[in-house]
Parts: C-alpha cells; sequence; structure tokens
C-alpha cells in the first residue's frame, strides 16, 4: 500500500486523494525531438543567416530539450520572398486541390497524434492529458474542417466571390503552441494564402515538427514558411512590407503595438488578444457542475489561457457554499510533472511568466485580498505554481482588472443580475464569459447583455473549429473558426 | 493429359450489400448480366418488394446512431469512404470498361466520384451555418432554425454513368445524417456491387447505405409507396416520375428527380441544394429575460 498522502492530517473532513499518494504514471511516447531545429523556408529547413540560435527549454525540469534557430530580418525577408514566390502558384490551384492538402495535413497529424502531444507537453509545459486529449486533436479538426471548406468558397460570402489576400504574416503564443498554429494555418490554406509564421519563443518544437508533416504531405515549397524567434523576430515578421495581412495572437500590449507599428500602411490585421473574463455562478445553478466549470475555467491549462474564467462572479446566496466546494475541490488537484497521466495542473511556461503571476499574486496580498492556496508539494526543480485563489476581492484590485495568465481565481460577489452584467462588463477585455444558471431566459439576457465575444453558458473552455472565436473591446477583432474567420483571410472579389 | 499453365479464374458471386451483410434476394432470383464483348458475366440479385422493405428495416435501425453522430464525424467517416474507394478505384475502373466504358471515362469518373465524395464530407459539419438561421424577431425571443435528418431516402440510380451517378446521390443524402435504400442501375449493377465492399471495409456503421439490384419496374412502385422512406432521390423519367409522385403523395413524401441534362462530371452536379433538399427545418423560440 502507498504511504499517506503528505500533509493530509488533522483536516476535518476527508476527501478523494487524502488516503493514497498515486504511483506515477509516464506517458512514455518517443516525442522523436531533434537536438538542433532550422528554419522551415521554402519546404526545407535551412540555417539561420543571423548565424544565431537559442535553447528551448523543459519547463518542467529546467533541461535544455532542443536548440533553435535564431531568425533574423534577413531570414524573415527570405521566409516572405519564398511565400511570395509560392502564391501564384497556391492561390491558383483548384481549391479541391489545395484541400486535399490540407486533409492530408490532418491526416497525418493524427497519425503521429501521441508523439506530438508528448512533444507539446516538454516544450511548453501542460499536462499530457490536456495536449493528448485536447490540443493536438483539436489542431488536427482545425485542419480537417478548413481542408473542407477550399472547394466551397463560393458559399463563404454568397452574393460576392472571394479571393485570397496574398502572403500572411502571423506571430502566436506559447500557451497552444501547435493548436494556434493550426488555427493561423488552416484558414489561410484553405483561402489560398500563403503565410510566414512565427512561433513563440519558448515553444518552437512542436511548430517544427509539423513542417515535417508539411513535407511529407508535399505541399508546394513556400506556401507555409516557419520563422522562429523572439520579439524581434516578430516586430519583423509583422513589419514586413510583403504582408497583405497581420494576424496576431498574443497579449493585448504587443497588440497595441503591432497597431502602432502598422499605422499608416494598409495593411490587414485581425488580432486575438487578452482577457479577463467573468465566470458568473447564480443560485439557481447546478453548484457541483459550477465548481467543475469554474475549476476548469481557471486551472485548465495552468490559467494560460487567454479566454480563462480569472475572475468568479458569484451570487450571494451561494457563495459560501461555492466557495467552499471550491477549496475542496483544489485540494485535489495535482499538481506537477505534466507528463504524467494523472497531472491536473502542470509547468508554468516560463520563469517569466512565474514570476508575473508571483507579483501579481504578491498584489492581490498586498491590497488586502484573502488568498487561498492547497497544501501541495511542488517539484523543486521547474517551474510551478500551486492553484490559487482569491476571496475579498474588489473591482478595483490588480487581480480584478490585470490578466495574470496563470492558476489565479479572484473571486467576487453579486445580488442582482444587473450588478452580475454591470461587474462582468466593467473591464477592458472582452474575450469570453462564463454564465450558469438553470434558467434559459436568462442565459440569453446575459449573453445578449455581455461585452464578450464567446459566452459560455453551463460549460466553460468549449472549442470548436465551425464556432468562431474572438473577442470585443481590447481582446481584439477578427475571428478564429466558422466561415466568418475564413473571411477574415479573403478579400471581396 | 495435356498439361497447361492457364489457371481457371475463380468468379465472384455478386451479393448486395444491405444491413453491413452480403446476402443474396430473398427470392433467390437472379438475372444474368452480360459483358460488352457479349460474354456471360455473372448472376445479379433481383432483388424484390420484400428485400427493399427488409432494406428500409436495416436503413431505419442505423438511422438514430447515424444522426446523432457529430458532424465532424459523420465528415471524418465519408473521408475514410474516400480514402477506401480511391486506392482501389482500378478495380471499378476495370468494370466500367468490362461494361463498355471507354478507360478514360471510367478513370475520369472514378476521380471525379472520389472528389464528389470528399466534397460532400466537408459539408458534413459546414451545411447547418448555411442552411440554418437565427431569425431576427420582432420579439424578446432568441428564434433559431437547425436542420434534422429526414430519415430514411430512397436513392434510384441512373444507368449512366452508373458509379459516379449512384455515389453523387448518396453522398449529399448521408453527409446531412440521413440513411439510404439505393437501387444501382439495372444494366451495370456490378460497379455498385463492388461499392458496397468498399462501404464495408470503411468506417460507415452497418445500414447507413443499403444496395439493391434488379429491375426498376418491380422496384419502384414500392419505391414510391413505401411509408418509412420519407423521401426519394431518383434518376427517372416518364411514367416512372409520375409513379413515384403518386405514391409519393399517399404520405407526402419529399421526391427530388435528377435532371436528364446532368453533367454528372463537372461541378455543376453537387452543390448544397442536395443537401437541403434532404432535411427537415425546424425552428425553436426561447425567451430572453431575467
Amino acid at each position: 500500500m502507498a504511504a499517506p498522502r503528505k500533509g493530509s492530517q488533522g483536516r476535518a473532513g476527508l476527501i478523494f486523494g487524502d488516503l493514497w499518494e498515486f504511483d506515477p504514471a509516464p506517458e512514455t511516447a518517443d516525442p522523436k525531438l531533434k537536438a538542433r531545429y532550422d528554419l522551415f523556408i521554402n519546404g526545407e529547413f535551412v540555417r539561420p543567416r543571423s548565424g544565431k540560435t537559442f535553447d528551448s527549454i523543459n519547463p518542467a525540469n529546467e533541461q535544455k530539450l532542443a536548440e533553435i534557430a535564431l531568425a533574423g530580418a534577413a531570414d524573415v525577408d527570405r521566409a516572405y520572398q519564398a511565400a511570395t514566390k509560392a502564391f501564384k502558384g497556391w492561390s491558383a490551384l483548384p481549391g479541391r486541390e489545395r484541400g486535399k492538402y490540407i486533409f492530408r495535413i490532418a491526416r497525418l497529424l493524427q497519425d503521429r497524434a501521441r508523439e506530438f502531444a508528448v512533444a507539446e507537453t516538454m516544450d511548453g509545459g501542460k499536462p499530457i492529458k490536456e495536449s493528448r486529449d485536447f490540443d493536438v486533436p483539436m489542431a488536427a479538426a482545425h485542419f480537417f474542417y478548413h481542408a473542407g471548406w477550399a472547394d466551397k468558397l463560393a458559399y463563404v460570402a454568397p452574393g460576392r466571390g472571394v479571393a485570397p489576400l496574398g502572403v500572411v504574416g502571423q506571430v502566436i503564443p506559447w500557451n497552444f503552441p501547435l493548436l494556434m498554429l493550426a488555427w493561423k494555418l488552416a484558414p489561410a490554406l484553405a483561402m489560398g494564402n500563403c503565410v510566414v509564421l512565427k512561433p513563440a519563443e519558448t515553444t518552437s518544437v512542436t511548430a517544427l515538427k509539423l513542417a515535417e508533416i508539411l513535407q511529407d504531405a508535399g505541399l508546394p515549397p513556400g506556401v507555409v514558411n516557419l520563422v522562429t524567434g523572439a520579439g524581434e523576430t516578430g516586430a519583423a515578421v509583422m513589419g514586413h512590407p510583403a504582408a497583405a495581412k497581420v494576424a496576431f495572437t498574443g497579449s493585448t500590449e504587443v497588440g497595441k503595438r503591432i497597431m502602432r507599428q502598422l499605422a499608416g500602411t494598409d495593411r490587414r490585421m485581425t488580432m486575438e488578444l487578452g482577457g479577463k473574463a467573468a465566470n458568473i455562478v447564480f443560485d439557481d445553478a447546478p453548484i457541483d457542475q459550477a465548481v467543475e466549470g469554474i475549476v476548469n475555467g481557471i486551472f485548465f491549462n495552468q490559467g494560460h489561457v487567454c479566454c480563462a474564467g480569472s475572475r468568479l462572479l458569484v451570487h450571494e446566496p451561494v457563495a459560501e457554499r461555492v466557495i467552499a466546494k471550491l477549496k475542496n475541490r483544489i485540494r485535489v488537484l495535482r499538481v506537477g510533472d505534466p507528463l504524467d497521466k494523472n497531472t491536473d495542473l502542470g509547468a508554468i511556461n516560463s520563469r517569466e511568466q512565474l514570476s508575473r503571476i508571483t507579483r501579481l499574486v504578491a498584489s492581490g496580498v498586498r491590497e488586502g485580498a484573502v488568498k487561498y492556496q492547497p497544501p501541495c508539494m511542488l517539484p523543486k526543480k521547474g517551474f510551478y505554481f500551486p492553484p490559487t485563489l482569491f476571496t475579498h476581492v474588489t473591482q478595483s484590485h490588480r487581480i480584478a482588472r490585470e490578466e495574470i495568465f496563470g492558476p489565479v481565481l479572484s473571486i467576487l460577489t453579486f445580488r442582482t443580475v444587473d450588478e452580475a452584467i454591470e461587474k462582468a462588463n466593467n473591464t477592458p477585455y472582452g474575450l469570453s464569459a462564463g454564465v450558469w444558471t438553470d434558467k434559459g431566459s436568462r442565459i440569453l439576457r446575459m449573453s445578449t447583455e455581455l461585452k464578450a465575444g464567446v459566452v459560455w453558458a453551463n460549460t466553460f473552455n468549449r472549442f470548436d473549429p465551425s464556432s468562431p472565436f474572438g473577442g470585443y473591446k481590447e481582446s481584439g477583432f477578427g475571428r478564429e473558426g466558422g466561415r466568418q474567420g475564413l473571411l477574415d483571410y479573403a478579400r471581396l472579389a | 493429359m495435356k498439361k497447361t499453365d492457364a489457371r481457371l479464374p475463380i468468379t465472384k458471386t455478386p451479393k448486395v450489400y444491405v444491413g453491413g451483410a452480403f446476402i443474396r434476394s430473398e427470392s433467390a432470383r437472379t438475372y444474368k448480366v452480360m459483358a460488352a464483348d457479349g460474354t456471360f458475366f455473372a448472376n445479379m440479385p433481383q432483388c424484390t418488394r420484400k428485400d427493399l422493405r427488409n432494406a428500409v428495416e436495416a436503413a431505419a435501425k442505423a438511422g438514430p446512431g447515424w444522426a446523432r453522430r457529430t458532424p465532424y464525424n459523420r465528415a471524418q467517416i465519408l473521408y475514410r469512404l474516400a480514402e477506401m474507394i480511391d486506392a482501389r478505384s482500378g478495380e471499378i475502373v476495370d468494370s466500367l470498361v468490362t461494361f463498355g466504358a471507354r478507360r478514360a471515362d471510367a478513370g475520369k469518373g472514378m476521380s471525379v466520384a472520389v472528389d464528389r465524395l470528399i466534397y460532400y464530407a466537408g459539408w458534413a459539419d459546414k451545411y447547418e451555418q448555411l442552411i440554418g438561421s437565427v431569425n431576427p424577431v420582432a420579439s424578446a425571443h432568441f428564434n433559431f432554425t437547425v436542420t434534422e435528418p429526414m430519415g430514411v431516402v430512397g436513392v434510384i440510380a441512373p444507368d449512366t454513368p452508373p458509379l459516379l451517378g449512384l455515389l453523387s446521390m448518396v453522398a449529399p443524402v448521408i453527409a446531412c445524417g440521413n440513411t439510404v435504400v439505393a437501387l444501382a442501375s439495372e444494366k451495370v449493377p456490378y460497379p455498385s456491387i463492388l461499392l458496397g465492399e468498399m462501404l464495408a471495409t470503411s468506417d460507415l456503421p452497418g445500414g447507413v447505405v443499403n444496395i439493391l439490384t434488379g429491375f426498376r419496374r418491380e422496384l419502384i412502385p414500392t419505391f414510391a409507396s413505401h411509408t418509412h422512406l420519407r423521401a426519394v432521390y431518383a434518376a427517372a423519367a416518364g411514367d416512372d416520375r409520375k409513379a413515384l409522385r403518386l405514391g409519393a403523395a399517399d404520405s407526402v413524401k419529399r421526391v427530388r428527380f435528377v435532371d436528364a441534362d446532368t453533367a454528372w462530371f463537372e461541378d455543376s452536379a453537387q452543390g448544397l441544394e442536395a443537401i437541403r433538399d434532404f432535411v427537415e427545418l425546424k425552428t425553436t423560440w426561447h425567451p430572453i429575460g431575467s
């Protein structure tokens, strides 16, 4: 019999997980990593002209995973040249033929799903159960869905024809590296555009592994080019004059910087930026279900989710009950080795992000909110943060206003429907919101009043290639997914 | 005794694909099919009204499960079917040539057939956004219209092109969650026997597509009158059309006819309309309030 779980003695109320420790259950599939990854330009892996490289580390243990090429301005330019050259042929292909390439990508990714899931987890720190059950299958689904659009573009804008824009520059974040790449590539390619894409510097590996799939799929050279690097490379991708459009997913701060950078050009843009979503629980909600939804809303992917339900607004009559259940629930969340199949919260993506979370949590305590963290043992090496709740939060607290992008939930209360709406909308962001109630008419009223691009009712963090995703206000503009998302990569002919 | 190297080929017994199994007609009747060069090819099952009724039962049984699949899942299953057919399309091309098609035409036809299947696979998770709607009613109601599959649909395939025609008609009907009882071309039925074998090795659940062979004049009256068939999609002309319309009137069955001048090889032979004609529309009203 395994040893009793540490720290469980003397607490009232025995809960599941207190009696025995779990045995380790590591996922052992081979991620098939290379020691060094070059840039992917014109269908080939090429050394960077900059001559520089940087290390990608595993945030779970701080060990070096691979060496990644650092693209300089000359490399980005080379990628744009390749894309510009490829555009003529790619956009002239009949849609059904373009679609076949994208179907191939979807199928080849499905074939290698487990390998990609392990690589994603090692590179970014997310729990293997999430990369295995969510990130990778959802990425394949996005390719599959958009492949099917390629021969139906006449239906995208009824009454008008659509045409591709040209070369699209795309920069994606580190929280869902492969999935964000799929969100960006699939609609751009289906519409007939060519792409220069930069993954985030801490999570380049799965993008470059996907380049192997692009080769296996026989995708014509230059249609997709991947340049790796940090902010400077990103600015070069966003600012390149050959880009007909730029698409960015990341922080609101960087999004604003790009908008300023491109002011004065006629570049098209879509921006998918930060969020500070309200997750609103009414007194008639199914409480146990809501608690699960709250946990999923804020602790999914360690809270590294732009649409995370990071502000819990709970109806006063049930506040005490919800908070008690929530505390109980997070006591059994398992924080630790992301490759362990039982892990609920993996590693924080980077040291930098960990210190940002730590700073904001300290500000919460300083400003008078009450912090709760369950007892949990964090691994000594690597970047980890325990699941954290704040009660007694007011709307002026930094933890209620700023995007923490970590496993930190700020809890506020409300008395009336109007107050809930007022508080939920009291933010410069507007990406998503959650509503928990048994009353259908109230769900629809809330969804009508909430200024957010996605409203989840009695569920949270649901995504589908057919469902448009994107924000209001400072959470950005443009949509990804569905017919609407496709239209953002087209011009009307 | 003279020794010879020539090995006598095994001739295959054609069986129809119903309910996920390969069966003969319950009547044990067959009809002789000759190759284009006039030689005997095989005995085809000459399916009866009873076979048709049994097939409808199999399709009805498979219906709810198929309709409940997610659109994404249906899309993947149809795509998988295209993979299975494309890999073995040489076999179908050979059989079309055996029955008189020019090899180039048969090859082109199979390419179009596979691409068309992929086209409708892609529709499975997209048509709802184009056919359904949210309706801006002048009151505090959330009012939306969604589609629902009709149920079991009868398909009567053309004689030319026998296989491309059959696939072009079946694909949109199953993409939106219906199940099918199809009657293959009477003149060139064998390629659809091969299609049945490919369906059986795809991920399509048994009973979703059932393919019969036999005589149109024997089976059309039952296609027309069977009340469990909610729609009929037919390549038919003249008296057959009238018979189908008359039978359809008894149970207010939906009927879609293939135009006589359908250009099967062209993109104009495919489209969202083929799906729209085999879904029902359902509108739901729900109040918006606190």
